[in-house]
């Protein structure tokens, strides 16, 4: 063969123009299924990332503390004395972590590990008079607390950075300065589970968007919180690690864990329910959305078909003038890619109307805007799941083409 | 004169099984040279078209051997009877089986295209040639759907010529159109068996048709009972 005429193209692209409305409707369905394929599943992903940015504000990516020990039931003794068999409970000792500063250290040179912050965890009651309200006063190093939650970015009233400058001072939510109706600059005092009291000038507000937290938690210096709980400069109860990689948290908790000898806890699994909910999530947005799609294979699937059995006779003489099977397999096919092609691309088009209409919806309450952004892997993935759908529901009608028998059909 | 054989029938049988097994053609063996318009004739049922179908390597389900221009064709793979038909057979139907969607230039030229022997360029002229041989000149750019059904059978004539196939065969060539398009249609066959040495096996109905052809095979009953029938 001298020239290489592309003559499958040319039979194919006639089809295409002489049915232009059949086309535009089979086109106009895959667009639909990627237009909502996408934008459901650029949904999810941005109900996800909110829901991890919420449980970021709070929790570090993985916490190691001192987990409660229980006593062994059985004291294991030689075979020819008594055993001693003992009610087991949680055994009395304290949560502090030794060595810290060491522990620390040792983190900050894993690899992947972004932040590590030690923090000292206080049960505290806030007292305004007669008010009073249970709530946890975290002692943190601010400036890596800071790093790893972000709390600058929550200040709505004061300034973060005069926690440094004043030792009891106390950065407090905004919940739990409504309900004692405090200001920054004036002071409250805070009692704690060791039953010391210590009088705290207010810096600054922060506000999570999640209630809980507003209303309970307060930032305070770490020394600070050791003297809530009567202890010395070298007591931690927590050491708080962000890692490159959040969704990767569960892989360095266990090494972590046998690293420090203290119990290392992933954000995954200290929330297990958020993690659970956003699973079902993914299995419901994935299913619709694909079942959406695969409706719309099956219209160019009828399109095509339809098409081929009114062409059937010009399959035959294609045939018979010696086009080859996988020649008309390939006119077909590219019909249907054509076909596919133009609705995935008017389908990004819509998509993206879509999203960009919805992140413009006010929802109001923790949540502001609709968090939903333009995601390039979705639309990647989404056009990549078009094509293939395409490409199936093309093939499966043009390899019947392919098979017709021409004999068959001239003897008619 | 010693002249080229290009289509040999040897023993060639065939069975239809639908619905019961039934013998339609029964050891058919029968030389074609180069240069010959040959018809076949019979009456329905005597396997005339079953026969021309298994020549023309579409049907592939026989017994016995066929050769076409010396090479034998019997088992060969589908995609080589594809290229082989393509280069070496032209095909006219009872039907036209035009494109409807393209008009009668490019219905002419897709199977040069397919070729690819030529530039686009050149397979345009030749097939504006072909058309201009069937006096057609004139509607190469309309849509074949728009032809007449004489103008329409001469478009699928030409299209069976673009490759200068060695063998054309027909399938009732005449079987759709009057007198003077039958009588145009057999003077281009003629002509192209005479003056361009192509081979013609065209299976007709047509007596007078087949009366002024080199040669008749006429078939009965699964058989060829006359080799050179006279009218």
């Amino acid at each position: 063969m001298k020239y290489k005429h592309n003559i499958n193209s040319e039979i194919s692209i006639t089809y295409i123009v002489t049915k232009k409305k059949l086309t535009l409707v089979a086109a106009l369905g895959v667009t639909i299924g990627i237009a909502i394929y996408i934008f459901m599943n650029s949904l999810m992903a941005g109900f996800d990332r909110k829901s991890n940015e919420t449980v970021f504000k709070n929790s570090p990516h993985i916490r190691v503390y001192k987990d409660d020990e229980t006593s062994l039931p059985l004291l294991h003794t030689d075979s020819n004395k008594l055993a001693v068999i003992i009610n087991p409970k949680v055994v009395p000792e304290s949560d502090k972590i030794v060595n810290p500063d060491q522990i620390v250290n040792m983190l900050r040179q894993q690899k992947d590990v972004t932040i590590v912050t030690p923090q000292v965890a206080v049960s505290v009651f806030y007292n305004n008079g007669r008010s009073q309200i249970t709530g946890n006063a975290s002692g943190v190093r601010i400036d890596e607390a800071d790093k790893m939650f972000d709390i600058r970015s929550l200040m709505v009233e004061g300034k973060m950075e005069d926690l440094k400058t004043t030792p009891n001072g106390i950065l407090l939510g905004v919940g739990v300065a409504d309900k004692m109706s405090v200001k920054p600059g004036d002071n409250i005092s805070i009692t704690s589970s060791k039953n010391v009291t210590k009088v705290m000038k207010v810096v600054g507000l922060f506000q999570t968007n999640n209630s809980n937290i507003d209303k309970t938690k307060s930032y305070i210096n770490i020394a600070a919180a050791q003297q809530l709980l009567i202890e010395g400069p070298s007591y931690v109860s927590d050491i708080n690690i962000d890692v490159i990689n959040f969704d990767k948290a569960p892989d360095y908790s266990q090494k972590f864990s046998s690293l420090t000898g203290y119990k290392a806890e992933d954000w995954k699994a200290a929330n297990e329910t958020l993690v659970a909910a956003s699973t079902m999530r993914r299995v419901i947005i994935t299913a619709v959305s694909l079942s959406i799609l695969l409706v719309a294979g099956f219209g160019i699937y009828n399109i095509l078909n339809m098409t081929i059995s009114q062409k059937i006779n010009e399959i035959a003489i294609l045939k018979a003038m010696g086009f080859r099977g996988k020649d008309v397999v390939r006119i077909f096919v590219q019909q249907g890619l054509i076909i596919g092609f133009m609705g995935v691309l008017i389908g990004l088009m819509v998509a993206s109307l879509l999203v960009y209409r919805m992140s413009k919806f006010y929802v109001g309450g923790d949540i502001g805007y609709f968090p939903i952004r333009f995601e390039p892997l979705i639309y990647l993935r989404g056009a990549a799941f078009g094509m293939i759908i395409t490409l199936l529901a093309g093939y499966i009608p043009a390899k019947k083409a392919a098979d017709v028998d021409p004999v068959s059909i001239f003897r008619k | 004169m010693q002249r080229e054989t290009i289509l040999q029938a040897d023993k060639i049988g065939k069975y239809f099984y639908d619905p019961v097994k039934f013998k339609v053609l029964n050891e058919i063996s029968f030389n074609v040279f180069r240069g010959e318009f040959v018809t076949l004739v019979g009456k329905s049922g005597s396997g005339k078209s079953t026969l021309l179908y298994i020549l023309s390597t579409m049907d592939t389900d026989y017994e016995g051997s066929l050769h076409i221009h010396g090479e034998k064709v019997t088992g060969q793979k589908q995609n080589y009877l594809a290229a082989m038909r393509n280069e070496k057979i032209g095909f006219v139907f009872q039907f036209h089986y035009l494109l409807p969607e393209f008009s009668c230039l490019k219905n002419v030229m897709i199977p040069a295209l397919r070729l690819g022997k030529y530039s686009r360029k050149e397979i345009e002229e030749r097939a504006y040639q072909k058309l201009a041989m069937l006096g057609l000149q004139d509607q190469a750019l309309k849509q074949s759907s728009k032809l007449s059904g004489g103008q329409q059978q001469r478009v699928a004539i030409a299209r069976a010529l673009i490759n200068d196939p060695l063998i054309i065969m027909g399938d009732e060539p005449t079987g759709n159109l009057d007198s003077k398009n039958t009588q145009n249609v057999f003077d281009t066959f003629k002509q192209l068996a005479h003056e361009f040495n192509q081979t013609i096996v065209a299976v007709t109905h047509d007596n007078d048709f087949a009366a002024n052809s080199d040669r008749t095979i006429e078939m009965q009953d699964g058989a060829i009972i006359s080799m050179d029938k006279q009218f």
